[in-house]
């Protein structure tokens, strides 16, 4: 159990995914305009995320390595993943259209979506367990929703701040996130 | 001629996938920390990109419209295995460094931007072309904030010791420093553009 909880914090605090490791940039700089949009895409993507992690890591542990085919691994992944992201996105718009019209947009971006290759990478080179590599996969995720949530407070105030001329737009939410990043290397002594 | 050089300087600076199209930034900003690294990430991106538009221009006219974007993924996919093998074999110190950002290479959305909206439309010749511009403006990036964080940070370059270990600052080696300088970059491209803009508007 404590084992679990420390693989959740580092995943979560420690190595965020976003501010930490650089994953997943395109939806933080993207998807971080409003709270709203940034919780319908963390839920997004945590869901794909555990899924994602739930099915390939079965499929290395007992096709590809009994096999020897360890070097079809970024192919398969990434076509597991695809095709994950394609039969959520028809099951939810049969079985809970209004979760759908709510998450469904995000849904097919999440494919390109590099944390989520990343942690299905991860765990094998971690070496986790089953139950470990999804705790792994929930603590990435919930540290990407996060860093979004943290990036999308960070931009309402942005708005009304006298920013320099030179950081306009873009360069100042690249600012905000290094300062981000600094605060979250505070959490690295955490986990002995 | 000047149709090629056109396509092939687009992506120097004009379309440059890091600083004015934003797409592909999480590779960028994780594995510059050393100018070592740099240089080995956009040679390896260069690669892909320059194969899978390649191979996508040849066939573009067999793809199915409906499966294309599967097609385009195998097609990525297979050759970012090529590179990952490769480096594996003959450059593993390059490949420990770089980790899972080799297998990344698939999700990188320059290359899927690239392959959608130009290979998958034009003759092999002008796809030659518009890859090495977009490797390049890519490559060249990635070396700028390399040498920023690696000077500064570790005040190394390619590994030689330029400043004294005591003079150098740590910021720029941590994540928080990939950020800030990469936010300099973009102001700068920014500036820059601004700047020709209004050289046009007096002319």
């Amino acid at each position: 159990m404590n084992d679990l909880l420390k693989i959740f914090i580092s995943a979560m605090l420690i190595d965020n995914v976003v501010l930490m490791r650089f994953l997943a940039l395109c939806p933080f700089i993207g998807m971080s305009t409003d709270v709203k949009k940034s919780t319908g895409m963390g839920v997004a993507v945590m869901f794909v995320t555990v899924l994602a992690t739930a099915v390939t890591y079965p499929l290395y542990k007992f096709v590809l390595l009994p096999l020897h085919l360890e070097f079809l691994q970024i192919l398969t992944f990434i076509l597991v993943i695809a095709s994950l992201v394609q039969l959520v996105e028809f099951y939810l718009k049969k079985s809970a259209p209004a979760l759908y019209s709510s998450m469904g947009v995000y849904l097919a971006l999440i494919t390109t979506n590099c944390a989520i290759l990343a942690v299905t990478f991860d765990v094998f080179t971690k070496g986790y367990n089953f139950g470990e590599a999804l705790v792994y996969a929930i603590g990435v995720a919930a540290g990407f929703m996060m860093s979004l949530l943290l990036l999308a407070g960070i931009r309402e105030r942005i708005k009304i701040a006298p920013v320099p001329s030179f950081l306009k737009g873009t360069p100042i939410l690249f600012v905000a996130a290094a300062l981000l990043s600094m605060a979250f290397s505070g959490f690295a002594g955490l986990i002995k | 001629m000047k149709k090629y050089l056109n396509l092939f300087t687009n992506g120097l600076i004009k379309e440059n996938p890091l600083l004015t199209l934003m797409i592909g930034l999480c590779s960028s900003l994780a594995i510059t920390t050393t100018v070592a690294n740099g240089i080995g990430m956009g040679l390896a991106m260069t690669f892909v990109l320059l194969m899978s538009e390649v191979i996508i221009s040849l066939f573009r006219k067999l793809i199915p419209d409906s499966i294309r974007i599967p097609v385009f993924i195998i097609v990525i996919a297979s050759f970012t295995t090529v590179v990952d093998l490769v480096m594996k074999a003959y450059t593993p110190d390059l490949s420990a460094a770089m980790g899972v950002f080799i297998p990344l290479i698939v999700v990188n959305c320059i290359i899927m931007g690239r392959v959608e909206s130009f290979a998958s439309k034009r003759p092999i010749d002008e796809v030659v072309f518009d890859a090495l511009g977009m490797g390049l403006g890519y490559t060249w990036v990635l070396v700028g904030i390399s040498v920023v964080r690696e000077l500064l940070g570790a005040g190394t370059l390619l590994g030689f010791r330029i400043i004294p270990e005591s003079y150098t600052i740590g910021f720029f080696a941590q994540s928080s420093g990939g950020f800030f300088v990469f936010s300099l970059f973009i102001a700068l491209n920014m500036g820059i553009k601004k700047m020709n803009e209004k050289k046009e508007v007096t002319r």
